[in-house]
């Protein structure tokens, strides 16, 4: 992770690098330059009772230059540590996103929001978190080769001491290390799950307030909450323990180089000022080596959002894509071949290897559509509508079969392709945070007169007139602003203004009234001459329009036909579409034998 | 009766905090998290000894050299001996100390910050639906969770260590003017420009840091997208576009989060600058001073070392106050929502209504969302208890404006609305959710299983009581359709289920919270009919002796009920009354019904 970490900014980091190395040797000379001025002016001219201002020069100047070329190191390793840092960030998220964009809506459907939103969000930046402060870990380092060089010159003896100290901290360090990952992975996964059950309680808003269940959230908020506060307490007392030790270890060394040297200078073999030199080495190592060990223990957190990032990265089963275009004449035709779809089904969601069922959705489902011709499906809640047609506009590949647009199996068509030709209304809506005009054109150039010619098609145009700004009206987080028919219409207005040759409308006006429902199917009739049709829908008015009627139930085409002849002959169907008319009928019924006996 | 002036109703957005003072926001988070306090005083008594011990090694360092190395007559190792034990004393009270310190900060501070997170959490539910909607969910979620990290990074060195450098600052310069007045006197000139510099750098810091809460808001905001609009986006292929969507708001961070990074490095860097030319002035002068004979060679490389001991804590401290401007960031962001008042509150000594059939009215009603145009006018209406009432209309015309008044998810901009002769503002919310309950047209469902999901309507309710709610409503054919039955998870926000299937969910979730008045805002409008004449049975055999409202586009609905109301273009009732009688009456309903009729009508 760090090896691509660093391919992919090499030169922040090595700016940062160097910047740290600069930081490490000055400071390391810092205690050097101090003794070489005392010795060579202050201590002549207190000698002499006089300072010539040539021996402040020097003292001033060799001070500050240190002092200088010292702080130039430290911008240059923070500041491009912080940049390759956030740059590292901003790239993997957006290699993040891409992916998003990119797997299947199978993948989605596998996969929570919040768990995504966190991948692209925190754990990027846990991931790159590290390379904040790992050029100053480098820095550390030279500066401890630096300070085992200058022991060696001084005095082998003194070197050995540093030779036990230094890897003594390092093997503290990794202990540390080691003791915290687990912690620390615990503690980041807890901090997903907080936000995970914070997203979905916010989006749950207008329920819990209309249930008045705002206890009962806070609840199942405060469990999770508490369980992530004593999983932090618990870093925080391994971190207790460790962080004392690492501390005391160069101090520890301090004493050591006091005692050895003590002995070393009474066997002559050393001088005073030498084994200060050392000692005040080993006490401004202390801070800097401090620094390690936090690098260290941000490692974990790292390592972690690491994994959960290259998990969403190296998910495979994009969809593949062929080369071919659909062609571009009038109307295509729409035709599948015994397709099958079914849903993986986790029977224990939470487990990570929990065991999975299928829940057949689509079941050998064979239909041809000739172009120009409309045609309805029709089905009680839950047969498969909605999957067929995410099949036919290719959101979903069959497990089985295929699906043939103009004779072309939708897998040769290239990445695309599809959508140029075909356009779909999502039973869902899903309106951008944008302007009206955005969410209609979604970026491509249309002009404002094709605009509102589709706005006037999906009945739209008279209320998009009356908001605030037009269609450059906002319309807020999925288009909160609107009304629950308001934003059906804009929907539907986006797939018009494609001038699609296949439109598939599954259930675009359930939110819109009667009246409205009536007219925006007359025009788009008139519209949608050369458009073939795949409807599904539940009122008669709709179904009349179909040439060709399907009726499914347990995702299984059951019977064809025209509606006349389905209403005839398939008792499901008659059930479903007279349901309203028998019960009006019924109705009709009591109150006349209820008048009659009064 | 007359008629009480309501005051206007206010819409607040949440506030940003931004024009809280740092002090200010301290003193607020410790306020909102006295935890923080708990324990304080021995905490930094603790850290006092700690520093302490840390302050002994560089002193006893300094003497060995001077008495035990330097001294005449060759190295005295007893007094280094002697030296070096007390050193060692040190490190182990230092390390004891700084083992309790640690712990018991790391405590304090996450017990302090799970209060917060709590209180904004419970905060956030506790505004009216319309502020919520004034936030997008994800910069919502950021404030109970990124933004209070971010607080405890700082709570749990920062704020202690901060205090420890000032006592260390006070004790260094006390020594210092022992030693050498004159030196003292040196460091402080060059010190008292930084402070300065540090105050406006910290402003500035400040603010870029509260520009990066910002931008990951919409950062997330953007991401989100990409995630919930899944199906969308690839319907239309306008991946491109979005993820250029994306990309804009990850550079704006990025730019963001350097221009933070850049101002906290120049307010470091300034600290250590001027920290090391304040060594280099001082043995400048110190020579100076030491060649005139005022003052030891010994003397002046000891007043080096306290430079020193009073140099590091300013530096640290700078630092610290980058993360304090950081996390003061996040504080403000959490405080803001706090703070925001809820403007649909529980009213205190709210009105407990006893359970029963429940009658509805308003008074002169008016209602319009913030800074647009009315929806609603002047809105009379009386519903008499255990009536089926349905509502009808055009849409956008406000009906489910008006289901929201009624539930009180808003308050009425002019007028009133009374249950039972009661103003719904007067009314306790524990009574008033257990009483009236709304289905909306967008139900939600929590990712867990269908049991749990209907569950939520009343959590008291045994496996069994949901059951017979399943049966009741004659959904038990569908339950045992699918694969796990009850036990079937329904994914994030439902999408393991069909659209309808949803739905009969939403649906049994409302009926076993049992309420006496049920507001079902065209909650049936994705289910096949025959399955809604089905349930509109079952319903309608239920709630006797309930009150309902349904708004309905598909008219059966309305021909089903005891009175239709007809609401059309700005938020007006043209017509009431039967469907029988509306029918005939050739006015809107008359139309909105034909066009029904036609509809159903096959050939
Ligand atoms: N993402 C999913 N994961 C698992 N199962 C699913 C998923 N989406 C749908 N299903 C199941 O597949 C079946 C068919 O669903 P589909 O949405 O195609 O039905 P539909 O006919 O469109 O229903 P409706 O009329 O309610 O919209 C249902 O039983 C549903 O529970
Ligand atoms: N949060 C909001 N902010 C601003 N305007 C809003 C908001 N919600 C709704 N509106 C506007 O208020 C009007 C009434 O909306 P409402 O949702 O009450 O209509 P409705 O009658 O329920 O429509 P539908 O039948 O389409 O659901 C619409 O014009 C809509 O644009
Ligand atoms: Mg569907």
């Amino acid at each position: 992770m760090i090896r691509r970490g660093i391919a992919a900014q090499p030169r922040w980091f090595a700016v940062a690098v160097l910047g740290a190395t600069v930081y490490g040797v000055m400071t390391g000379l810092t205690a050097w330059a101090i003794g070489w001025v005392v010795q060579e002016a202050v201590t002549p001219a207190i000698e002499a009772g006089h300072a010539t201002s040539g021996q402040l020069w020097l003292v001033g100047g060799v001070l500050s230059a240190v002092v200088l070329v010292n702080v130039v190191g430290v911008v240059g390793r923070r500041l491009a540590g912080g940049i390759a840092m956030y740059n590292l960030g901003a790239h993997y998220r957006r290699e993040v996103t891409r992916q998003y964009l990119r797997l299947p809506l199978s993948w989605h459907h596998r996969h929570p929001s919040g768990q995504l939103l966190s991948n692209a969000n925190a754990d990027v930046e846990a991931t790159w978190n590290i390379f904040a402060p790992l050029p100053m870990a480098i820095g550390v380092l030279v500066m401890l080769a630096f300070g085992i060089v200058q022991m060696l010159v001084v005095d082998p003896f003194l070197a050995v001491v540093g030779l036990t100290v230094f890897p003594l901290l390092f093997a503290a360090n990794v202990a540390f290390q080691r003791a915290m990952s687990p912690r620390m992975t615990q503690a980041q996964q807890l901090r997903a799950d907080v936000s995970q059950v914070a997203h979905e309680s916010f989006e749950a808003a207008l329920i819990v307030k209309s249930l008045g269940r705002e206890d009962h959230e806070t609840e199942r908020f405060r469990a999770v909450t508490d369980e992530l506060r004593d999983a932090n307490i618990e870093v925080g007392r391994t971190r207790g323990r460790f962080d004392p030790a690492i501390e005391a270890i160069p101090t520890l060394g301090t004493l050591a180089v006091l005692l050895v040297g003590t002995h070393r200078v009474g066997s002559g073999s050393l001088s005073a000022a030498e084994v200060a030199q050392i000692a005040y080495l080993f006490s401004i190592t202390a801070f800097p080596v401090r620094a390690l060990g936090w690098v260290l223990a941000k490692l974990p957190r790292s390592v972690v959002g690491w994994d959960r990032v290259s998990a969403v990265l190296e998910a495979r089963g994009a969809m593949d894509h062929g080369d071919r275009d659909l062609p571009r004449s009038g109307a295509s035709t729409v035709a599948t071949e015994s397709v099958s779809y079914a849903y993986e089904i986790e029977t224990d969601p939470g487990e990570p290897e929990g065991s999975a069922t299928l829940h057949p959705a689509v079941v050998d489902v064979t239909l041809e559509v000739p172009a120009g011709a409309t045609v309805a499906v029709v089905g009680p809640t839950g047969s498969g509508k909605s999957t067929l047609t995410n099949l036919l506009m290719r959101l979903v590949d069959p497990d089985t079969g295929v699906v043939l647009v103009d004779g072309i199996d939708l897998r040769e068509v290239r990445r695309g392709g599809v959508s140029e030709v075909a356009a779909l209304v999502p039973q869902q809506t899903f309106l951008f945070d944008d302007t009206v005009r955005g969410n209609v054109t979604l970026g491509s150039a249309h002009d404002d007169a094709a605009l509102w010619r589709a706005l006037e098609v999906a009945h739209a145009a008279d209320f998009v007139r009356r908001l605030g700004a037009g269609l450059d009206t906002r319309v807020g987080e999925r288009g909160a602003s609107l009304s629950g028919g308001q934003r059906q219409r804009v929907a539907l207005a986006r797939a018009i203004i494609r001038d699609p040759q296949l439109l598939i409308l599954d259930d675009a006006t359930s939110a819109v009234d009667p009246s409205v429902e009536q007219g925006i199917l007359d025009r788009l009739r008139r519209a949608s001459a050369g458009t073939t049709v795949v409807v599904v829908a539940y009122r008669m008015a709709t179904v009349l329009l179909a040439d060709e009627v399907f009726y499914v139930e347990g995702g299984r085409v059951v019977d064809r036909g025209t509606h006349a002849a389905l209403l005839g002959r398939c008792p499901g169907y008659e059930q479903l579409m007279t349901a309203y008319a028998r019960e009006a009928a019924e109705r009709a019924a009591i109150t006349a034998t209820e008048e009659a006996a009064r | 009766m007359s008629l009480r002036s309501a005051p206007p109703v206010e819409h607040h957005g949440i506030a940003s905090g931004r024009d809280l003072s740092t002090w200010g926001t301290l003193r607020r988070g410790i306020e909102l998290s006295p935890e923080l306090r708990r324990g304080f005083g021995v905490t930094v008594l603790l850290a006092g000894l700690s520093t302490l011990g840390r302050v002994l090694v560089p002193f006893v360092v300094q003497r060995v050299t001077d008495e035990g190395i330097l001294a005449a007559g060759g190295p005295h190792e007893d007094v280094v001996a002697r030296y070096v034990a007390l050193a060692l004393a040190g490190v182990v009270v230092t390390a004891l100390s700084a083992y309790l310190v640690n712990v018991r900060l790391f405590r304090s501070s996450e017990t302090g910050l799970a209060t917060l997170r709590l209180k904004a959490f419970r905060h956030i539910h506790d505004l009216a639906m319309l502020t919520q909607s004034t936030e997008r969910r994800g910069s919502l979620v950021s404030r109970v969770t990124s933004d209070v990290d971010t607080i405890s990074m700082f709570v749990q060195f920062g704020g202690l260590m901060l205090m420890v450098n000032v006592a260390q600052i006070t004790l260094a310069t006390v020594l210092m003017l022992v030693y050498s007045p004159v030196l003292a006197l040196v460091v402080w000139a060059c010190f008292v420009p930084l402070f300065f510099i540090i105050r406006l750098l910290q402003g500035v810091v400040g603010r870029a840091y509260t520009t990066v809460r910002e931008r990951v808001g919409d950062l997330l905001a953007a991401i989100s997208e990409a995630v919930v609009g899944a199906q969308a986006i690839r319907a239309y292929a306008v991946e491109d576009r979005t993820a250029q969507r994306i990309d804009a708001a990850i550079e704006n961070h990025r730019v963001a989060a350097i221009g933070a990074q850049a101002r906290a490095v120049l307010a470091f860097t300034s600290g250590q600058l001027v920290s090391g030319l304040t060594t280099a002035v001082v043995l400048v002068v110190g020579t100076v001073l030491a060649a005139r004979g005022s003052l030891t060679l010994g003397e002046l490389l000891a007043f080096l070392f306290l430079v020193n001991l009073f140099t590091m804590p300013v530096q640290q401290a700078t630092e610290i106050l980058n993360e304090m401007q950081n996390a003061v960031a996040g504080w403000r962001r959490v405080i803001g929502i706090i703070d925001t008042p809820a403007d649909v509150a529980d009213p205190a000594d709210g009105v407990v209504l006893p359970r029963g059939p429940i009658t509805v009215r308003f008074e002169a009603v008016g209602f319009a969302y913030p800074g647009g145009e009315p929806v609603l006018h002047d809105i009379d209406l009386a519903i008499a208890p255990r009536r089926r009432v349905a509502v009808v209309g055009e849409t956008g015309t406000g009906k489910s404006t008006l289901a929201k008044l009624l539930t009180r998810l808003m308050d009425p901009t002019t007028g009133r609305v009374l249950v039972d002769g009661t103003d719904l503002r007067d009314v306790a919310f524990s009574s008033l959710r257990q009483r009236v309950v709304l289905v909306p047209q967008e139900g939600f469902l929590f990712d867990a299983t269908l049991l749990e999901n209907i569950r939520f309507g009343r959590p008291a309710a045994s496996d069994d009581d949901v059951r017979l709610t399943i049966t009741e409503l004659g959904l038990d054919g569908w339950v045992s359709g699918l694969p796990l039955g009850l036990a079937t998870h329904v994914g994030q926000r439902g999408e393991s289920l069909s659209a309808g299937e949803r739905q009969l969910v939403a649906l049994a979730r409302a009926y076993l919270a049992d309420p006496d008045l049920l507001v079902l805002d065209e909650a049936t409008s994705a289910v096949d009919p025959g399955t809604e004449v089905r349930l509109q049975r079952a319903l309608d055999s239920l709630t006797r002796g309930r009150t309902s409202i349904a708004i309905a586009h598909r008219l059966s609905t309305a021909e089903a009920a005891d009175e239709v109301v007809v609401v059309v273009d700005a938020g007006r009732i043209v017509e009431r009354g039967p469907h029988a009688e509306l029918v005939g009456r050739g006015g809107v309903y008359t139309g909105l019904h034909d066009s029904w009729v036609a509809q159903q009508q096959s050939l």
